[in-house]
């Protein structure tokens, strides 16, 4: 016989107002197997918990129930306690009666309440007559992380856990690191140039021991679980031996072709062995196949005789490396939305009209341009530029439908950098709201407006054409409520934010959520901000949406500090609720597996003595599974069930109601 | 290939010069405009309330009509057009609206029937190469603005005939022809439209605008597919001209016009006596006629 124990609490007035807790404890007395009940105050409480202990051990009790709120609030609560007086955890089950039972009910004379109460606390009572002392799942963790994307996200990432002690390997997509910073001339709203807070944290990224830098390399498939993923990376071939580079330069100077530079976002060329930007890290060239003489026709491999130390390879070919990491952090960061998109603004068409990032790149010391703001047709210096904001944005009908946060703020610092660096000239700015928040942002923007000169319309822009040699912009001022038409030299377009090319692809492989812009989910947008649904893998940077350089690294400073807590033990233990399958009567019909939301399932062998397999069967990955017994639901042969909540379980309390 | 035919109001008046050369240069690329046996006024607006179903009953019976003989009608106003495409798209999609107008006419038209511009057809069905094959009589060295207006574009989800900022179909079709297509910023900007009822100091200002840019671009002819844009235009084109800015007038034709002039039609079956601007001189100083 059972010996349980029945603790109702009043929570203050939150039962105790339509329930009468005395009563419930009462009732629940008179079922077999309970041996001890009572009502109190507050159970959470201190003395309620010290309470339940004493009870335990004085009644020599097996199993316990509270009747209390939703076991989200308490369970991890009262299940220590249990564990503190000598049970097993797992044997202290919750029933609710506050969200779904008191709060819903006004019935002052108590009677429903009541009434449900002591239905809901049965039905408990039952269920945990059957239930099994569970144990937690202990995980061996491999200390050592995958950060996917080497933007400033991911740098900073990288360096934090490395910080920590723990090895990291750091893969980006491109030859070097640094992302779209890399890119940025300076930044808002301290005009610190980019370049100079990057570099230092690439380079040190590079040097720092524990960190391997795993450039021109993309992650093409992922298995495993937390603390146990394994990942492979496809490492493209550079044509240029990593090792015995010298990063010289010589082969970048004699090599005799010349492509549009998709660093410098078609603003000037670059040699088809490069390196994206004069402070790649690591400062090793990259041969760029299709467009090399040599690797498609072989004729050329100026390159390699001029190379010093012969580290040039045309044979190279890309290699796949596997690596067994506990964690992996994604930092894949964002693009802009294509400009095209847009006919009445003319990009594409009329070649002043720029991008925002183009203008970046005017504005940077070691652009195309050398920092001199001169227009990409004649490389005049534009004396009227026009900008128009929310390009994309906040517009469901052609772009999308959120704000892309940043436009507004790198939009007030063009024309800072525009109206610093050409004096006497003019900047417009088309906008539809200016979104300034953050700190010393709204500062920002006046200076923009009262010390710089922009003029700021509100109002969107209808039309983009040529005439005369001026670009004309048609718009509307809805504050004076007429319709201006401005010459500019130049038109500079705030495009969207948007995820990745690709950013779909690269979640199914991880496992991970996306939203209808593919930007990945975190697993709770307050409280989770840098975990996925995916134990072991967490988020940071504009991968998640669109965000400032401060926003991205904090969190890449979060998910360190998440995979640093990860690591911070041998190993994992895990809550025990998942599924177990039955091997006697599975009959591998598999559709567990493609139920499996997690791909927690995989194929066992059975095998004799001899070592022939028998027959095969579904087994459970107890590292994935997240026990949400979908599998258990697909199973046809009802072979799988879920610890905690088998169907002995299930049925036991539905009978007591 | 016969294509069953929405001709409209205005193509059988004002604008006849733009049916007979349509029908005129159809067959001369391999097909045939039939007209429906029966039709009615299209309502010339699609209504600008989304509960208004009533003004949507006039160009089903006219769609009604064309399901019974066959699946596609073309039509070559860009105001039938666009009204009778956006009805068809609401009598597809709606069905709540279907059945209210379905009881209205008394028919079962479930909203079947492709809507087709006139070139569309060309483009599509015929193909812009062998409308090239076609030409006997090139355009060759005319500057030629091709001036869309609103109505066949806009707006792009209901029509989508071309992209709606930035379309080429009709460019194209003059390139095809011998043409020289000139980039004009207002080539796809209103002309003013029924303003020309109560308002017409609106149509010639922004009449004046479209011409202005299209003949600053280097046009030496304006090419139109609307029988409303075609009017505005060369009521304005004097007014625009005695303003003094400097505009000389250019001739303003219909695209089947400039078709049939290239497919190499007797000049005098094109109806260009009815249009107010005189093409004759343009043609006469490009060896064209």
């Amino acid at each position: 016989m059972p010996r349980i124990g029945v603790f109702v609490c009043q929570c203050g007035n939150n039962i105790a107002a339509t329930v009468d807790t005395k009563k419930v404890a009462e009732e629940m007395g008179k079922l077999p197997g309970v041996v001890y009940t009572c009502d109190y105050k507050f159970m959470c409480s201190s003395p309620g918990q010290e309470m339940l202990k004493q009870a335990i051990k004085e009644n020599k009790l097996d199993g316990l129930i509270v009747s209390a709120c939703s076991p989200h609030m308490h369970e991890k609560t009262f299940r220590k306690a249990a564990e503190a007086a000598g049970l097993n955890p797992y044997q202290c089950e919750i029933t609710n009666i506050r969200e779904q039972c008191s709060w819903v009910h006004h019935d002052k004379t108590k009677a429903a309440g009541t009434v449900k109460s002591i239905d809901l606390t049965r039905m408990t009572i039952q269920r945990l007559k059957k239930n099994q002392p569970l144990n937690k799942i202990k995980i061996p963790v491999k200390k050592k992380a995958v950060v996917i994307g080497g933007g400033i996200a991911g740098i900073q990432a990288a360096l934090d856990i490395a910080e920590g002690g723990r090895e990291v390997i750091l893969v980006e997509k491109e030859p070097s690191i640094g992302g779209n910073m890399a890119r940025l001339s300076e930044t808002f709203p301290t005009m610190d140039c980019s370049q100079c807070i990057l570099t230092p944290k690439m380079v040190e990224a590079e040097l720092n021991e524990r960190i391997t830098l795993y450039t021109y390399s993309e992650v093409e498939k992922v298995d495993g679980y937390i603390g146990n993923f394994t990942v492979t990376v496809r490492r493209k071939a550079k044509y240029v031996d990593e090792e015995r580079c010298t990063g010289c330069g010589e082969c970048i100077e004699k090599c005799p072709f010349k492509v549009e530079s998709a660093f410098e976002l078609g603003l000037s060329k670059r040699k088809v062995i490069y390196t994206p930007f004069p402070q790649s890290v690591p400062n090793v060239p990259v041969i760029d196949a299709p467009n090399c003489t040599k690797i498609q026709k072989d004729k050329c491999g100026a390159c390699a005789i001029v190379c010093g130390p012969k580290c040039i390879d045309f044979k190279m070919e890309d290699k796949l490396e596997t690596v067994e990491a506990g964690a992996i952090v994604v930092a894949t960061g964002y693009q802009n939305m294509p400009n095209e998109r847009f006919g009445e603004y003319g990009y594409g068409r009329i070649k002043d009209v720029i991008s925002g990032m183009q203008f970046e790149r005017l504005a940077s010391s070691s652009g195309p341009t050398g920092g001199e703001i001169r227009r990409p047709s004649d490389g005049k210096v534009p004396q009227s530029v026009v900008f128009i904001q929310c390009v994309g944005s906040r517009d469901e009908k052609k772009g999308v439908s959120y704000c892309s946060k940043i436009c507004c703020m790198y939009t007030a610092k063009h024309t800072k950098l525009y109206s610093h660096k050409v004096h006497g000239g003019q900047s417009y700015v088309f906008y539809m709201d200016i979104r300034s928040g953050g700190k010393r942002y709204e500062e920002f923007v006046r200076g923009a407006i009262e010390h710089d000169g922009a003029m700021y319309l509100r109002g969107r822009v209808s039309r983009v054409y040529e005439k005369d040699g001026k670009i004309m912009v048609q718009g509307a001022d809805t504050l004076s409520g007429s319709q201006v038409e401005i010459e500019a030299d130049m038109v500079v377009l705030a495009t969207a934010v948007v995820s990745r090319d690709g950013a779909d692809t690269l979640a199914q492989r991880l496992g991970i959520g996306y939203d209808k812009y593919k930007f990945y989910n975190e697993y709770h947008p307050k409280l989770k901000p840098v975990e996925t649904v995916t134990a072991g893998i967490y988020l940071a940077g504009t991968c998640m949406g669109p965000m400032d350089i401060p926003e991205s690294v904090a969190q890449g400073s979060a998910a360190a500090s998440k995979v640093l807590a990860l690591f911070s033990a041998d190993e994992m233990a895990r809550e025990p609720i998942t599924s177990v399958v039955n091997r006697t009567t599975c009959n591998a019909c598999w559709d567990c597996l493609t139920a499996c939301p997690y791909t927690a399932i995989e194929r066992e062998a059975i095998k004799d003595r001899q070592g022939n397999v028998v027959r095969w069967v579904a087994k459970v990955n107890d590292g994935v599974c997240q026990g949400c017994g979908v599998c258990v639901a697909a199973c046809r042969s009802k072979s799988i069930d879920l610890k905690g909540y088998t169907d002995e379980q299930v049925f036991a309390a539905i009978n007591a109601f | 290939m016969k294509i069953p035919y929405y001709p409209g109001c205005t193509l059988n008046t004002v604008a006849k010069q733009f049916d007979t050369s349509a029908r005129e240069s159809a067959s001369s690329v391999g097909f045939e405009m039939k007209e429906l046996a029966q039709w009615n006024c299209c309502g010339a607006t699609f209504p600008l309330t989304p509960d208004n179903v009533i003004g949507l009953t006039a160009p089903a019976k006219v769609l009604s009509n064309a399901s019974k003989e066959g699946d596609t009608l073309t039509t070559l106003c860009a105001v039938c057009y666009n009204v009778l495409k956006r009805t068809n798209k609401v009598i597809r999609d709606n069905r709540e609206k279907r059945n209210v107008i379905n009881g209205f006419i008394e028919e079962e038209y479930d909203g079947s029937v492709n809507i087709l511009h006139y070139l569309e057809v060309l483009r599509d069905k015929v193909g812009f190469d062998k409308v090239k094959a076609s030409v006997k009589r090139p355009l060759k060295g005319i500057k030629a603005a091709t001036y869309y207006g609103c109505m066949l574009l806009r707006p792009f989800e209901d029509i989508g005939i071309d992209k709606a900022e930035r379309p080429t179909i009709f460019e194209d079709l003059l390139a095809a022809l011998g043409a020289e297509p000139v980039e004009f910023a207002n080539k796809i900007e209103c002309c003013g439209a029924h303003l020309a009822m109560n308002n017409e100091e609106v149509v010639t200002t922004l009449s004046g605008k479209v011409m202005t840019s299209a003949v600053g671009a280097g046009a030496e002819l304006i090419v139109t597919t609307c029988p409303l844009c075609q009017f505005n235009l060369e009521k304005s084109q004097p007014k625009v001209a005695e303003a003094g800015s400097g505009y000389s007038p250019v001739p303003v034709i219909y695209f089947t016009q400039a078709l049939g002039l290239a497919l190499g039609q007797d000049i005098a079956t094109l109806g260009f006596e009815k249009n107010s601007s005189d093409i004759m001189p343009l043609l006469k100083k490009k060896g064209i006629a």
